[in-house]
């Protein structure tokens, strides 16, 4: 199968998971971008986010396997321990290098190695959290001609993280709850 | 960090940077996942306050700079019973069937300071095994390589440790195995005593011996499937008769051909055993 021509990443953390779940549940049935979440855990305690969401939701929620093509109609998680990047030739590979903003998985480091390998047809949206990570990796999506969007940090429960990334980011949109999920609503 | 400054290298430069180390040294970095390496390149040419030029001029006029170079794109990220659950899963499922043998011989590939290799002795050393045993630990880094062999860690690092020994339900306590002084901890003689470390290149580099384990975790990620592939052939070539290997938890034998030569010990920590 060959992979997703378009790619939309989710960055978040503290206070982030409901939004992104209400995001995954307002998704078409079909689409045609592959949709990468990173959300910062610790490895320390085994999470089943995967597993929950793919009983609730009725379709396969994955964990970014390494070496794994990135496919369209998909939702993949970063896994918790590894840093997640891009491949050029659209695969994803695992890293454990230091952690970037006391975070592994870092936000930055997959939005950037996403932006090299998938330059305009990247778009990335940031949530809600209590450190910068995603600042610098928003910059890089949109120097690389991709689109961002950070959430409104007056509608974020943890507002750094927003506030970081507009600060860093004056192209970026600022959108509110309502509209980040009405963009998953309407994706095809 | 000024990631958007004239220094930001691009998937070109990065491929330019590989095809000249390739050319005028021994190292070859062809087959490293490129988004991976592309940021270890990147995070020199940041710390050190080069552009992509400088680098090349490096690489080929200064003396040591080769080294330097693969010393500082290499991942040396390791702790002393890693995984807990794999190491109690070795002791458990694994070490039963080593003690069939004779005489052990255990590789650790990728063995960065050699923290491993000291878990895997005092690991044999309980469960009776270590007086027949020798482990290689390689890498292809010289530098943690001269770590390894000194065998001496700081002490603020030994509470991780001690905690992950323990969740391998450990019959002892770590401290058993070494002398703290002052900062640092040494390991005792006795669990030394038949461990051999040296350099080592997984991706050029051939079998040197035969082995009853190998254990390589956290090394594949960062090889592409090529590489990864050429990697598993040298494992298998120097794997004894029902040899066991041993991989990181996010690496995989099961999407590789040479699956059909083994059989899964362990799902979940990747162990596998040579059947043919």
């Amino acid at each position: 199968m060959l992979p997703a021509e378009n790619i939309i990443l989710i960055g978040g953390s503290a206070g982030s998971y409901n939004l992104i779940l209400s995001c995954i549940e307002s998704l078409p049935s079909v689409f045609s971008a592959a949709i990468i979440i990173v959300i910062h855990r610790n490895p320390k305690f085994i999470t089943k986010i995967e597993e929950t969401l793919t009983v609730r939701l009725k379709r396969s929620v994955l964990t970014a396997r390494d070496k794994a093509i990135i496919l369209p109609n998909n939702i993949y998680f970063a896994t918790a321990g590894y840093h997640l990047l891009i491949e050029p030739n659209k695969t994803f590979c695992l890293d454990q290098s230091e952690p970037v903003q006391f975070s592994r998985p870092s936000i930055d480091v997959l939005f950037e190695s996403a932006a090299d390998a998938y330059t305009d047809k990247c778009t990335a949206i940031l949530l809600s959290g209590a450190n910068r990570d995603g600042t610098d990796g928003l910059q890089h999506v949109y120097h690389m001609g991709g689109e961002i969007y950070i959430q409104s940090p007056a509608e974020a429960l943890m507002s750094t993280m927003p506030e970081s990334a507009i600060a860093g980011n004056q192209n970026a949109k600022i959108w509110k709850n309502e509209q980040i999920i009405s963009f998953f609503q309407k994706l095809k | 960090m000024a990631k958007l400054n004239t220094s930001y290298i691009t998937f070109e430069e990065l491929e330019e940077v590989v095809t000249l180390l390739k050319n005028i040294s021994d190292f070859d970095l062809r087959g490293y996942t490129k988004s991976s390496l592309k940021r270890r390149i990147q995070r020199i040419l940041d710390l050190q306050g080069m552009d992509i030029v400088d680098l090349k001029n490096a690489i080929t006029n200064i003396d040591g700079f080769q080294n330097f170079l693969m010393n500082e794109v290499t991942v040396n990220v390791t702790e002393m019973f890693r995984d807990p659950q794999y190491f109690a899963m070795l002791r458990q499922e694994v070490f039963p069937y080593l003690a069939t043998y004779p005489r052990l011989k255990i590789w650790s590939a990728g063995c960065s300071t050699g923290q491993e290799v000291y878990s895997l002795a005092i690991l044999l050393e309980e469960s009776n095994l270590y007086e027949r045993s020798f482990i290689y630990g390689t890498d292809i880094n010289n530098q943690v390589i001269e770590t390894a062999k000194k065998g001496i860690y700081p002490v603020k690092k030994l509470k991780l440790y001690s905690e992950n020994y323990h969740a391998t339900n450990a019959p002892h306590s770590l401290a058993d195995y070494y002398t703290a002084m002052y900062e640092n901890a040494i390991f005792n003689q006795k669990i030394r005593n038949n461990i051999l470390f040296s350099q080592h290149n997984l991706a050029t580099d051939s079998a040197f011996n035969e082995f009853q384990l190998i254990s390589c975790r956290n090394v594949l990620i960062y090889f592409d499937i090529e590489l990864q592939k050429k990697v598993f052939d040298l494992f298998y070539e120097s794997l004894s008769e029902f040899g066991f290997l041993c991989l990181g938890a996010k690496e995989s034998l099961s999407h590789h051909n040479i699956m059909s030569k083994f059989k899964i010990i362990n799902k979940e920590f990747n162990i596998y055993q040579k059947i043919k």
